[in-house]
């Protein structure tokens, strides 16, 4: 073997490799940087070897961005969802109340309506009386316990213009018109504890005032205007007839095209009491929905705080990983460092590492926040939203936090002195 | 100043008297707080193409010597060269880059990395030489041959001998061709057959023309190099070996 070796002749000094031919000026080799994939391969070395601890290291991260994904998302689908649902019933209702004053009962004439109606652009409009009377299953209920419920008088076509439907049975019509039969909100009908219409043979019968309604529908869910859930609908004539009703309107529900709500909006209140307009409340019913949809939002900038926060405690945990990392590779650091490593090169390799961690963590995260929250919108109904900048930003900024998480533990491996560093067992 | 001139086995024709010595220590001192002083006042040259074992009983600041020698430590007084140059005024990154190219590692423990296959181990030799990725696989795989392990390129070291490993561990350090091979203590956790062979395998490296500083406490490992530096209580005791 020595024969072939010293034949060979193949152990001339240094200068024939090719990476020594860079010399600097004083004739010491120059530095070198590593190349990307070498600085890639390295950052790797942690996780590949122990990707249990890896994974227990990074749940914090992708715990915490799982969340501010889903925080951010779902509300964003049921917003849609709500966006498509004005976009099908129309947000372009208009409700006009009258606004009790000093105890003094305000209420349109008879035909708020037709005069609704009259104004321009106004496509339809429906009015609704406010009947005093107590509504009760039987004369045996205490009618304390029914008191949530109002008796209305309506017009026949309010369904269609504030897009609702029955459940079961039939609305009121212009030929019920004078007989004694409601029609009970989806509230109403269930606070009662009646499930079903009248069937012949079998009606279905509730008290108004002192005198028996046959009830002949039960409304879905009102889409938009949930307080009519609450109500028992009766006909014009028939409260008239039936309740002593005085027959003037109370609210006019007014649909009118998108860009001519403002101006609809403005004369509605002047055309229906004209001696003092300011007494008529004008509100547009899918703007309280948004309303409500804002208060979730703020709830969500709560969660979103939380998410924070969890993020921050991942971050916590990279950097414990990170300094048992440094502690438990001294040795590779100390040879790594006799094989030519800069101190800069040890930093940027545990850096690296605490960068990946983050990294992966994020982007599991950012998956399972994505799937989980695109799983409850399905579930809900709603139309699946990504919110793609947050995910993105939140991916980026899990690593960076990796990347101040990784800091300190590279720079204390970066100074370790490689003789201690390759003296530790 | 204490020169090391070439060996009887030494080939003639790799000493080069006119270039500047692999190593040289002047006058250095190094001194731990305690006060403990590990090294006083040592002067020592190695030319190219020579071989010399350092020897002392643990404590002696052979270690230490060596550590100086590969830039892993400075000294506390004095001056170290390297080829030449001296490297008291040097920062971290061009003493990293001395190291990554003109020194050479084997230490008593091997210090391979688990998970990664012989050639592999190699090739993370090379990672900071600043040879591309794919010459450093050539290069790995050159280096293997000469340690006779082409065959087992792709083992990791786990499924290697301590023998085998060592030998892996000798050509990481040899595979960029270095101007000083430095071992601590290379055969100390082999048994004595293996550790022979081992020795065998460095004064081959020796024949073919590397510089090489073997630190030691085995007397009979001394016995079988050209040169022995004889280091006691942070001194050099004598020079044996030594050609007039």
């Amino acid at each position: 073997m020595t024969e072939s070796l010293a034949g060979k002749g193949d152990f001339a000094p240094v200068e024939d490799i090719p990476s020594s031919k860079a010399r600097g000026p004083a004739g010491l080799p120059d530095p070198r940087r590593l190349s990307p994939r070498d600085v890639v391969q390295l950052a790797m070395i942690g996780t590949r070897s122990r990707p249990l601890r890896a994974v227990l290291s990074t749940l914090g991260v992708a715990i915490g961005l799982a969340t501010l994904v889903l925080v951010v998302a779902i509300p964003q689908s049921s917003n849609a969802a709500l966006l498509a649902k004005f976009a099908v019933l129309g947000s372009n209702l208009i409700e006009a109340e009258a606004q009790p004053q000093n105890g003094l009962a305000v209420s349109f004439p008879p035909d708020a309506a037709d005069m609704a109606t009259r104004i321009g652009p106004v496509t339809a409009a429906a009015q609704l009386g406010n009947v005093s009377a107590v509504v009760r299953r039987s004369p045996l209920v205490n009618p304390a316990t029914t008191v949530g419920l109002s008796v209305l008088a309506s017009s026949p076509n309010l369904l269609s213009v504030v897009s609702g439907s029955v459940e079961s049975g039939q609305f009121l019509s212009p030929a019920t018109q004078r007989f004694p039969v409601a029609v009970l909100g989806y509230q109403a009908a269930g606070s009662l504890g009646i499930e079903r219409t009248s069937a012949p043979g079998r009606p279905v019968r509730v008290l108004i005032g002192s005198r028996w309604f046959t009830v002949i529908g039960i409304e879905a869910p009102m889409p938009v205007t949930s307080d009519l859930d609450w109500a028992v609908l009766v006909g014009w004539n028939t409260a008239r007839d039936y309740l002593g009703f005085n027959g003037r309107a109370t609210v006019t529900y007014v649909r009118a095209p998108d860009d001519e709500l403002g101006a609809v909006s403005a004369v509605l209140g002047p055309t229906l009491y004209p001696s003092a307009p300011g007494l008529v409340n004008v509100t547009q019913p899918s703007d309280a929905l948004a309303a409500q949809q804002a208060t979730q939002a703020v709830n969500s900038g709560l969660l979103i705080g939380l998410a924070a926060v969890s993020l921050l405690v991942g971050g916590i945990g990279i950097a414990n990983t990170m300094f048992v990392a440094v502690l438990e590779r001294k040795q590779e650091i100390g040879l790594r460092r006799a094989l030519g490593a800069t101190r800069g090169q040890i930093r940027l390799q545990f850096l690296g590492e605490a960068v990946t961690l983050s990294a992966l963590g994020g982007l599991a995260g950012a998956a399972i926040g994505s799937l989980a929250a695109t799983g409850y919108a399905l579930w809900e109904g709603w139309p699946p939203t990504l919110p793609v900048a947050i995910v993105a930003f939140s991916v980026l900024s899990a690593t960076a936090i990796g990347a101040i998480a990784g800091l300190y533990p590279a720079i204390r491996a970066a100074r370790l002195p490689p003789t201690e560093a390759l003296a530790s067992p | 100043m204490i020169a090391i001139p070439p060996t009887a086995s030494g080939n003639d024709t790799l000493t080069r008297w006119g270039d500047p010595p692999a190593v040289e220590l002047r006058e250095v001192t190094k001194a731990y707080p305690g006060p403990v002083v590990a090294l006083d006042r040592v002067s020592l040259r190695v030319r190219r193409g020579h071989a010399v074992a350092v020897v002392g009983a643990s404590g002696s600041g052979k270690s230490t010597l060596l550590h100086l020698m590969g830039t892993l430590d400075a000294p506390t007084a004095g001056e170290v060269l390297l080829d030449g140059h001296p490297t008291g005024h040097l920062g971290d990154r061009q003493l990293a880059a001395l190291r990554a190219r003109h020194l050479g590692f084997v230490f008593q423990h091997f210090h391979l990395f688990d998970r990664l296959t012989a050639i592999d181990n190699v090739a993370s030799g090379l990672l900071y030489t600043g040879v591309p990725r794919r010459q450093r696989r050539a290069l790995a795989s050159d280096a293997l041959d000469r340690v006779g392990l082409g065959r087992r390129a792709s083992h990791f070291p786990s499924q290697l001998s301590g023998g085998e490993r060592q030998r892996v561990a000798i050509a990481r350090a040899v595979a960029h061709r270095p101007v000083l091979l430095l071992a601590d203590e290379p055969t100390g956790a082999l048994d004595s057959v293996t550790g022979g062979a081992v020795l065998d395998l460095l004064l081959e490296l020796h024949q073919a023309g590397t510089t090489l500083v073997v630190i030691t406490h085995d007397p009979d490992v001394a016995a079988r190099m050209p040169a022995r530096v004889r280091v006691a209580d942070g001194r050099v005791q004598c020079i044996e070996g030594l050609q007039p």
